[in-house]
């Protein structure tokens, strides 16, 4: 796939190169004949966030709300017993995690700003 | 293998146990060390001897070798951008380590590593101190801006500075968390099945017939699992290009 190497090293495959243009011109022309090139280009292991499937979906949301929640309780938690302000700290935190949980999942689903996906497509199912 | 005592021991499997003898045993050296030390050695082996034919016209090993760094190596600057060359051997260590982790314990016999909060939270909380330490070293201070968006109003500030922080610091653990659940999910699954397999096979000609519903559906499991074993290596390796993304240009 390199072409960086071609000529660098011995020659021991290939025959020279016939006419036709580049290595990678004839490789696409060739993928069309074949009927491989329907993506648009966009082959490789990035799928679209469309492709994600629901059940991959609602594991991605439900993990990114539990562990907002989980990160909050332990801090709520830990700054209670360290401040001895029993049970505030700890509900305040509940509510703030329940907060960074909604903008976890807000920043999964949120439209792009910019042309670069922001999270991949999904997880697997399980 | 299963159904000793008429019970479904689906987590069995992710107990474990010193090997190597008394050796092992003296240092705790368990079979997820031992597959840690395989996967190494099998990713090394796959580089070493998929780069060694050096063809212009790669054979199938090169042929994998050079897809997958390749592959890596695209992600890294298609998401990082041309910084992320930087990171390309971090990412690339990542997601070998994790993919051979989720393969490896698809093999009988084998264990699965990365079915081990232990094992995927440390690497979840080196990708988080790695990007933190990167932010830092790039934008100094100003790196704590990262916790409140610019055209937010101030009085805001107490609300969504926590907010922020907490979604920040919980990153690492859903990250640990997608691949571990991942993969206990997958395992035990197919070992309740494959006990139904077994405890039906055993209950009479009937049941005899019956069993082999759930050895089709293991069937398609095993099918099922070996994607989710490629897809979670390849979100661990893309979240980790996205939070140094993030590290690198701060939003």
């Amino acid at each position: 796939m390199s072409e960086e190497r071609d000529g660098s090293d011995r020659p021991r495959n290939t025959p020279g190169h016939p006419p036709g243009g580049s290595f990678e011109d004839r490789l696409g022309a060739a993928r069309r004949r074949q009927g491989l090139e329907e993506a648009g280009g966009n082959s490789g292991p990035g799928l679209s966030p469309a492709q994600g499937s629901a059940l991959g979906m609602g594991l991605r949301v439900g993990v990114e709300l539990v562990s907002a929640l989980a990160v909050a309780v332990a801090i709520g938690w830990y700054l209670d017993k360290w401040l001895g302000t029993k049970p505030f700290l700890l509900m305040l935190f509940v509510v703030l995690g329940g907060g960074a949980g909604v903008a976890n999942v807000w920043r999964l689903v949120a439209p792009p700003k910019s042309p670069r996906r922001d999270e991949p497509p999904r997880s697997g199912g399980g | 293998m299963a159904a000793e005592g008429q019970a479904i021991d689906a987590l069995g499997q992710f107990k474990l146990s010193p090997v190597l003898g008394a050796l092992g045993h003296s240092v705790n050296f368990t079979q997820a060390n031992l597959f840690m030390v395989v996967a190494g050695l099998l990713t090394i082996g796959l580089l070493y001897f998929g780069a060694r034919p050096r063809a212009i016209v790669p054979g199938r090993l090169q042929a994998l070798a050079e897809l997958s760094y390749e592959g890596i190596l695209k992600m890294c600057t298609d998401q990082i951008g041309p910084e992320g060359r930087a990171f390309f051997p971090f990412v690339f260590t990542l997601f070998f380590f994790v993919l051979m982790g989720n393969l490896l314990g698809m093999m009988p016999y084998a264990f699965t590593y990365t079915s081990h909060i232990a094992v995927t939270f440390a690497l979840a909380a080196t990708v988080i101190v790695l990007v933190t330490v990167v932010a830092l070293r790039i934008h100094g201070m100003h790196f704590f801006s990262y916790f409140f968006p610019d055209g937010a109003p101030k009085l805001l500030a107490p609300l969504i500075i926590p907010v922020e922080v907490i979604s920040y610091l919980s990153r690492p653990v859903s990250l640990s968390i997608r691949l571990f659940a991942n993969m206990v999910a997958g395992h035990v699954m197919l070992k309740v099945f494959a006990t139904f397999v077994v405890m039906l096979a055993g209950a009479g000609s009937v049941g005899f017939v019956a069993a082999v519903f759930p050895l089709g559906l293991n069937v398609a499991l095993i099918g099922f699992e070996f994607l989710v074993a490629f897809l979670q290596a390849y979100v661990f390796a893309i979240l980790t290009c996205i939070y140094l993304h993030d590290a690198v240009h701060l939003h």
